[in-house]
């Protein structure tokens, strides 16, 4: 297992694998993404019942909370990519963490504006200075300070570096975010899908969540491959199975 | 591992680390500003401020909301389980205003303990169901419901 682990961490490392490999799973990835996103929001929005109190407004969660955790998720992605380029110096890490900036900011923003369009109507307001909420845009600006850090550099190398130590100083706002509403008092509910416990969602209402959670992070997937094989045609432009497939 | 590798992978470690600990011990010891809102209980051992704006967070207790018939001005009590405030509020309550649910007013505290709120906001508890399973709840405990709820605040 760990010798198998230790195979696939190498080849990672090298990009004509990882465009050749990732070529064959981007039609799958595409038209799961498509089934996913079709079914759970038809499920979400048409099939599952209204909420006792919020009515039809809680339907955003199928946006909402998706969008929520792949920002966190795709943050963890980036701070650890960045930290194998520091330590192994691998190409691949800092092109994976360059191109999951983006990604990561853009769902983070999706995340606060339905999270604001939600706000109005059921808290009244749409942005309170609450843990849960500052904790939120703290990552957004985390991720446009990686992306600022990334590009401010003479040297892209020197760019990824410090973008990488900014990453990983700003990994400390994950548990924040995660365990905010726990912590403190805050206008955000609490968390109600729980690891240890069973959600506090009625099922009908559950399973489109669980299909938007899912789907998004194929889709997630996708962006990160279709990105990354961009940064390595550029970066190995000069390459002979690079020019090739350019020819072809 | 290479020790030049294994050097910066520690390196790293202890950045994260470092960070860590400073970081939750600033959270620690800010934890009462971070706080969005102050609990009756708070109020009711002499925790709150009189005469700053600060916000109280609470349930509504059920049969305390009083409406003025003249104007939009409404009086309600609002508690955490063990201590109750009593709020008077001029203005639009929130759509999901109602008996038991937890709400965030921003005001001031007056010397008789009235919160004189500016601002509700209605909070939003983490539980997701249809309205006919809401009814089935309802009628199986009626006043269960809210001592639950208040056990979380």
């Amino acid at each position: 297992m760990w010798q198998w682990l230790k195979q696939l961490y190498h080849r990672l490392g090298s990009p004509k694998w990882f465009y050749e490999i990732t070529g064959k799973w981007i039609p799958w990835l595409a038209v799961l993404s498509v089934l996913g996103c079709v079914a759970g929001l038809v499920l979400g929005l048409a099939y599952a019942p209204a909420d006792y109190l919020q009515g039809n407004s809680f339907r955003i969660i199928y946006i909402h909370v998706p969008a929520a955790i792949i920002a966190q998720s795709a943050y963890v992605m980036m701070a650890v990519a960045g930290a194998v380029y520091l330590v192994w110096k691998m190409k691949m890490a800092a092109w994976v963490a360059k191109v999951i900036a983006p990604i990561g900011a853009s769902f983070c923003l999706i995340a606060l504006f339905t999270g604001a369009i939600w706000g109005k109507p059921t808290w009244g307001t749409w942005w309170v200075w609450d843990a849960r909420l500052t904790s939120m845009l703290m990552l957004l600006f985390l991720y446009f300070g990686v992306i600022a850090l990334q590009q401010a550099m003479d040297s892209e190398e020197s760019g990824f570096k410090a973008a990488a130590i900014l990453a990983l100083v700003g990994l400390v706002n994950i548990p924040i975010i995660k365990y905010s509403v726990e912590w403190w008092n805050t206008l955000h509910q609490p968390a109600t899908l729980k690891l240890t416990e069973k959600p506090s969602m009625a099922t009908e209402m559950l399973i489109p969540l669980l299909i938007m959670i899912f789907t998004t992070y194929l889709f997630f997937a996708l962006l990160i491959i279709l990105r990354t094989r961009n940064e390595i045609l550029w970066h190995e432009r000069k390459r002979s199975w690079v020019k090739e497939i350019l020819e072809h | 591992m290479k020790p030049q590798r294994k050097k910066r992978l520690t390196l790293i470690l202890f950045l994260v680390a470092g960070v860590g600990i400073a970081v939750g011990l600033l959270m620690y010891s800010l934890s009462q500003n971070i706080n969005l809102f102050i609990t009756p209980t708070q109020m009711a051992d002499g925790e709150a401020p009189v005469g700053r704006t600060i916000r109280a967070g609470g349930l509504v207790v059920v049969g305390s909301v009083e409406r003025d018939s003249e104007s939009l001005g409404a009086k309600f009590k609002v508690t955490d389980g063990n201590a109750e405030v009593t709020i008077v509020y001029d203005g639009i309550l929130p759509d999901l205003f109602r008996e038991g649910q937890g709400i965030v007013a921003m005001g001031q505290l007056n010397t008789d303990g009235v919160f004189v709120a500016s601002e509700v906001l209605a909070k939003h508890d983490e539980n997701y169901m249809p309205p006919e399973v809401q009814d089935a709840l309802e009628k199986a405990h009626v006043d269960g419901k809210q001592s639950l709820e208040a056990a979380r605040y």
